[in-house]
């Protein structure tokens, strides 16, 4: 159970050879998906491309219930690669993992509280330099003294509180999930092969609800990106 | 401590800067190559389909406008075909009329002047006959007469003389 990471370092910079596979397996997969689905696009939409835009309009119903469009449509594209990426990630520790001595090489990358962080921390900068975009500098201060003046502490709490849910959110329910299953697994090959029966029923089970979660984890991500967003974007709230 | 390895941070003994430029980086490469090869295309079509639909809608609007007007003008064509056609007959009845009472009243002058010369052949065809039988009169009276005088009277010295005894006896018959 207890894992090591593999790390080697490069640069001055310390690397988890793990995470950088599986962000790179992540995004191929996403990339094929999408690469696939949008060959042979038609005006009379078929097979895989029904699905793509209907992630579209999913992506656009998100940012719709938060702001209007007119300022909402600049972050479309960055919602539908969120929530494709994050899917996918969450999706890919679900089968199986690979523990090559004793570190652990394949794993969801979003279990990784680093990998979350990094998202989370990007949404926030993103919302912000969207924010002074929007409002002008002075209108970007100013929003930290609404609607009280007193309430300014507060506001810049807020951002990083912000943050943190966002990132941890994220790591902390692929990483239970992902406990689980390993031990789930563990059990199944308790007692000469006999805690496989024991542990199948649970161990699917729970992969399906994983499954639900990692959905359900990568819309909410979306979500609460679109809600943060609007906050900086919009005028009124 | 058992547990240890579910502390944040625990697994590494440093927070990885690599990954998170390494995640930074896939994130955003992602984002713009699938913005170039995927998102952008799609989004071109659904935009596409939109113009279409909406063009699509105008133009049904436009051609249900179109045959409504064709269909006004049909009506009213129709009905200006009615009303002429009507005038039409009306005149023809009216020229029809006009025409018989011509037919009549030529018809009548017509037997009018038949009449008129009728009469008038039949004067003329009573006068020769009046005349004729005068002549026929005075020939037979001469003939008695000259029968009744035998040589003093001739024929040729008394005619005129009993011409006019006998138109004398004509007027008063």
């Amino acid at each position: 159970m207890q894992h090591e990471n593999p790390h080697f370092e490069l640069w001055g910079l310390g690397f988890n050879p793990g995470n950088v596979l599986m962000l790179v397996v992540a995004a191929l997969i996403v990339f094929l998906i999408a690469f696939i689905s949008t060959r042979n696009l038609k005006l009379k939409p078929t097979g895989m491309q029904n699905f793509m835009e209907w992630v579209m309009d999913f992506v656009k119903n998100i940012i719709g219930s938060n702001m209007d469009w007119k300022t909402g449509g600049k972050f479309h594209i960055l919602g539908i690669t969120l929530i494709m990426f994050i899917f996918v990630a969450n999706m890919l520790g679900l089968p199986f993992s690979v523990v090559i001595h004793g570190e652990l090489w394949w794993k969801s990358p979003t279990a990784d509280p680093i990998v979350t962080m990094t998202l989370a921390v990007m949404i926030i900068v993103l919302s912000n330099y969207y924010g002074v975009k929007a409002k002008g500098f002075k209108g970007y201060l100013g929003s930290f003294a609404q609607p009280m003046a007193f309430l300014f502490p507060l506001k810049i709490i807020e951002e990083f509180a912000n943050t943190l849910t966002l990132g941890l959110r994220l790591y902390g329910n692929i990483y239970a999930g992902e406990i689980l299953l390993g031990l789930l697994a563990s059990m199944g090959t308790l007692w000469g092969g006999l805690g496989f029966f024991a542990a199948v029923v649970p161990t699917m089970i729970w992969q399906g609800f994983s499954i639900f979660i990692g959905a359900i984890q990568s819309f909410i991500f979306v979500m609460l990106t679109m809600v943060y967003m609007s906050h900086k974007v919009s005028e009124d709230h | 401590m058992f547990l240890d390895y579910l502390v944040l941070g625990n697994s590494s003994e440093f927070i990885n800067g690599g990954d998170i430029l390494v995640t930074l980086a896939v994130f955003i490469i992602l984002m713009f190559a699938l913005k170039k090869v995927a998102w952008g295309p799609l989004m071109g079509i659904m935009q596409q389909r939109e113009e279409l639909v909406a063009s699509e809608i105008e133009s049904a609007e436009k051609s249900r406008q179109e045959s409504q007007q064709l269909l006004e003008d049909q009506r009213s064509l129709l009905k200006e075909a009615r009303v002429e056609a009507q005038t039409i007959v009306e005149n023809a009845k009216k020229q029809g009329d006009l025409q018989k009472e011509e037919i009549i009243s030529a018809a009548r002058a017509e037997a009018l002047r038949l009449k008129e010369s009728a009469v008038r052949d039949i004067e003329t065809e009573k006068e020769k006959a009046i005349a004729a039988v005068r002549g026929e009169v005075v020939s037979l009276s001469v003939l008695a007469a000259s029968k009744v005088l035998e040589k003093q009277v001739s024929v040729e010295e008394n005619r005129a003389l009993i011409e006019e005894t006998i138109a004398k006896a004509g007027e008063t018959l």
